[in-house]
């Protein structure tokens, strides 16, 4: 029997309000991402890409269809199952990096294992650095994160995302808010983690450098997909 | 450190402002309770000390004699009579020893001392002052009001029929230790005594009248020969007085007037005092909790985004649920010793300040360990409870609409 698809959308759908407000944000998804894949996601803005990969990222619910992730059906679980699987099973990166600012690097880091086990764990904290050193951030373990400036506080996002080492990581638009060079040096990475990992991303971005450099674009418009091109050789 | 303590203590000591804010309230509050307590708690105390330091808990006594009517009315034929009241004679307690043998086993009764009261005048050169005389035997009435400890003259010597007055008496007769005394009592008894004591308790009415003589001495001034008409008592338990009295009443067929019955007023007095202390107390805990419950659930608005990154990154939501909780219960913690120091500093410069011409405070305080741990348990509980509502809100907020909208 063949492994499951990572992630599998069947006849997505959400809608947002009620009656006369109602508003379909997306519209009978059918999507499949396979294990290893770096995939961009692109659209214009209120494309619907954000509420996918909310859905995807077990924030939110869907209003028909069902969503698999390594096979398991998430649409009928409760918020507590929810919790555990995200932790156990992704990774996110936001747009404005996300951090606490009253927790320094290596806590930021630490923070999904702690979070989700209540307890802290050598193992945990060792990971922690490891994958800060990766990112380039091995001298800057105790600074607190907002004294870091914003392409290191993303490297530090990033680094929290993999810490759990899930199969999948959720960024979007991880280098929306960084300038070139920055933007290069995070993708670099994103990249780096998925070839030596094997780690999935999927990546919202609206820079179509970054979406060029995947190895699959998915393009969105009105909530429906509308493009789904694999770059040569990928 | 468990991730819930880790983050409550890092958000604490981050807001130092907000921590600071509730950290006060709280503290003022523990405070104004700890020196509400202490005052009205150290004048109550104060004041039954000072009542029980001259009366004993229970006195037992014959009942009045009751007038019996000569003339009986009977189902045929009506009389028509005057009742009038009888005067009261002295007369002992019948069988006395056996009503104190019997008295002692009911639960609660520590000391029993047989007694002869007496009413009478003392005598000196032209001075004539009321007094009352109770005959005793002295150890067993020592151990119900320790007149001793209250000397301040003399020693306590009335074994051989002498006396030991008190020091209001002494001066309004002129006399001192060592003086003789001519007493007359209501019985036509005339004797010379020598004053061997002076005792002060603090009770005018005890200082001006007292004369405290052997039961023997006292049974000869008052005809009754081995005879005692009360018997005095004392109970473990100072407001179970009244419970023990019916008890005694019950078993004895005596007339049993615990100290309660006889000072309702002031203990009415004290338990309105009481009154207003708890609601005092009501409100303030109220002002500490809104206080609490407002700085956290500012803190909570403030962090949403944070907590909703906590729960996106799989915290769970009894765990953002503790952050909050801890954080109440920390706040009524630390707020609860700092104003436990407070209340106490306050409590014990007001007792060295409000001090009479003697020096001798004013408002006497009491502090002591249950009063500090009751402190803290309200304010930690308070603290927690006033930490529930901020607490839930958190841990219900959505982490997406938290991440996408804060």
């Amino acid at each position: 029997m063949s492994e499951p698809a990572l992630v599998l959308f069947e006849g997505v759908g959400k809608v947002y309000g009620q009656d006369e407000a109602k508003t379909r944000a997306l519209s009978d998804i059918d999507l499949t991402i396979a294990k290893g894949e770096l995939v961009a996601l692109t659209g214009p803005s209120g494309s619907g890409k954000s509420t996918l990969l909310n859905l995807l990222g077990l924030l939110d619910r869907p209003t028909a269809g069902r969503i698999l992730l390594n096979g398991i059906d998430t649409t009928k679980m409760n918020d507590a199952a929810l919790t555990d699987l995200r932790a156990k099973m992704l990774g996110f990166v936001f747009q404005f990096h996300h951090l606490l600012p009253a927790f320094n690097a290596i806590e930021n880091v630490m923070l999904p294992d702690w979070g989700h086990t209540g307890r802290p764990s050598a193992d945990v904290r060792a990971r922690a650095e490891e994958l800060l050193r990766q990112v380039g951030l091995g001298q800057r373990l105790d600074r607190l994160t907002n004294k870091l400036s914003g392409g290191e506080q993303q490297r530090v996002a990033i680094a929290r995302a993999l810490v759990n080492r899930p199969p999948l990581v959720l960024a979007d638009e991880p280098t929306g808010n960084l300038d070139t060079e920055s933007s290069n040096a995070v993708f670099a990475l994103l990249r780096q983690f998925n070839r030596d990992r094997g780690t999935t991303f999927l990546v919202v971005t609206h820079d179509e450098r970054i979406a060029a450099a995947c190895d699959r674009v998915i393009e969105m418009v009105d909530g429906r997909l509308t493009k789904d091109a694999r770059r040569s050789g990928a | 450190m468990p991730f819930a303590w880790f983050v409550a203590l890092r958000y604490l000591l981050t807001d130092k402002a907000q921590s600071g804010l509730a950290l006060a309230a709280v503290a003022v509050g523990v405070s104004v309770i700890v020196f509400l307590s202490a005052l009205i708690g150290g004048l109550q105390t104060s004041l039954i000390d000072k009542t029980l330091g001259s009366q004993p808990h229970i006195t037992l006594r014959l009942p009045r004699e009751a007038p019996r009517p000569l003339v009986m009315p009977t189902p045929t034929a009506a009389s028509a009579r005057k009742i009038q009241s009888t005067s009261q004679r002295l007369r002992s307690i019948d069988q006395w020893p056996a009503v104190m043998a019997s008295a002692e086993r009911v639960p609660g009764v520590t000391a029993l001392s047989p007694t002869v009261l007496g009413a009478g005048f003392a005598v000196r050169g032209n001075a004539r002052e009321p007094i009352l005389v109770r005959g005793v035997d002295p150890e067993r009435f020592l151990a119900i009001l320790d007149v001793r400890r209250k000397l301040v003259a003399g020693r306590f010597d009335i074994a051989t029929g002498d006396v030991v007055i008190g020091v209001s008496l002494a001066d309004n007769l002129g006399v001192g230790v060592g003086d003789r005394l001519h007493v007359t009592t209501s019985e036509g008894i005339d004797d010379t005594v020598t004053i061997n004591g002076l005792f002060r308790v603090g009770n005018e009415g005890v200082d001006r009248t007292w004369v405290l003589t052997s039961l023997r001495h006292a049974q000869a001034l008052y005809a009754l020969p081995g005879g005692a008409n009360a018997i005095e008592l004392k109970v473990s338990d100072i407001f179970a007085a009244e419970d023990v009295a019916r008890e005694l009443h019950d078993r004895t067929g005596l007339e049993a007037a615990s100290w309660m019955k006889l000072n309702a007023e002031l203990l009415s007095g004290l338990s309105a005092q009481s009154s207003s202390k708890t609601l005092i107390e009501f409100f303030v805990t109220l002002a500490v909790a809104l206080g609490i419950a407002s700085v956290l659930i500012v803190s909570v608005v403030q962090k949403s985004r944070e907590i909703g990154i906590l729960r996106a990154v799989g915290t769970p939501a009894r765990r953002v649920l503790q952050v909050f909780l801890i954080q109440g219960g920390l706040l009524g913690l630390a707020g609860a010793i700092l104003g436990s120091g407070l209340g106490a500093v306050f409590s014990t410069l007001f007792e060295r300040l409000a001090v009479d011409e003697g020096g001798v405070p004013r408002f006497p305080i009491r502090l002591g360990l249950p009063l500090f741990a009751g402190a803290t348990a309200v304010a930690v509980l308070v603290g927690l409870l006033a930490a529930v509502l901020p607490a839930i809100r958190a841990a219900r907020l959505d982490p997406a609409t938290a991440i996408r909208h804060v």
